[in-house]
């Protein structure tokens, strides 16, 4: 068989000593891809059962905050037979270099995956330098 | 009035409950709850099985279901972002790949009835217990 297995698990979100949430949920953090292109930053977050009206991104200074609120459906008198994974809401936060040109970051979800586009400033965007070969 | 619920309790499924049960408990002992991609939970009442599934950054129709006997396999691929020369994982998380996952199910299904709902990468199956297999309602007369 040419399938790749794979083991994965969900894994919940640490809160810092004292703090508790309004919502009694369970919080998961949401996997993520960081990949740098040479014109901006691409965050690519995985975040099933959200969608652009249950996601919040908020970026005060530095800090980019994302949230993701998840509504549970249980079926009607059924039980829980088998569970793999819980249902909860998502939180990470992520500090941002002063790089990114904050006012064109474009977010959007899909299939419930975020992507968060983050453009360099053009300061800091890679200037490659041609090298001519000596005759 | 008898409400035969006891019938998809026992048997295969009570085992099988229990080996999960089983196996919950070691994976807490070692600490790790992980499982073979993607993860299931399963909803079970007398007349129907209801799966969920997190499969998020796949299009509907890339999901392959299928059901033989009392085995559902969910078969897919997720591909991973194109990279040019010039670009690099700073984080890499996600999971991409192909995946292929047999659930085995509690009892037999009309697979001709068979219910699959994508949405915000979440999946969800209904399978109708099949008519053979329900438990049935027996009536008592009052003389």
């Amino acid at each position: 068989m040419s399938v790749t297995m794979k083991e994965i698990e969900k894994k919940e979100a640490q809160l810092r000593e004292g703090v508790e949430r309004t919502r009694a949920r369970r919080v998961y953090i949401p996997s993520v891809d960081i990949i740098e292109r040479e014109e901006d930053i691409v965050l690519v977050a995985d975040m099933p059962g959200v969608d652009d009206k249950s996601l919040d991104i908020v970026l005060e200074k530095d800090t980019l905050t994302i949230d993701g609120r998840v509504e549970e459906a249980i079926p009607e008198g059924h039980r829980l037979a088998v569970s793999q994974y819980g249902i909860g809401d998502y939180h990470r936060v992520f500090t941002l270099s002063d790089e990114i040109d904050k006012e064109r970051i474009n977010a959007t979800v899909k299939h419930g995956v975020l992507r968060l586009t983050l453009p360099k400033t053009e300061a800091v965007k890679t200037r490659k330098i041609p090298v001519r070969a000596e005759a | 009035m008898i409400w035969t619920e006891r019938n998809y309790n026992n048997g295969f499924m009570e085992s099988w409950r229990e080996l999960e049960r089983m196996s919950n408990a070691l994976s807490r002992l070692s600490g790790r709850t992980a499982h073979e991609f993607p993860l299931i939970n399963m909803w079970v009442d007398a007349e129907s099985v209801t799966i969920t599934s997190e499969i998020p950054g796949i299009d509907a129709d890339e999901i392959e279901i299928s059901v033989v006997g009392k085995s559902l396999s969910l078969r897919g691929s997720r591909k991973q972002d194109e990279m040019k020369d010039n670009e690099a994982y700073h984080r890499r998380e996600r999971w991409n790949g192909r995946f292929s996952k047999t659930v085995e199910l509690p009892f037999n299904v009309q697979t001709d009835r068979v219910d699959a709902k994508f949405s915000k990468g979440v999946l969800s199956i209904t399978l109708p217990r099949a008519e053979v297999e329900k438990p049935k309602k027996i009536d008592i007369k009052s003389e």
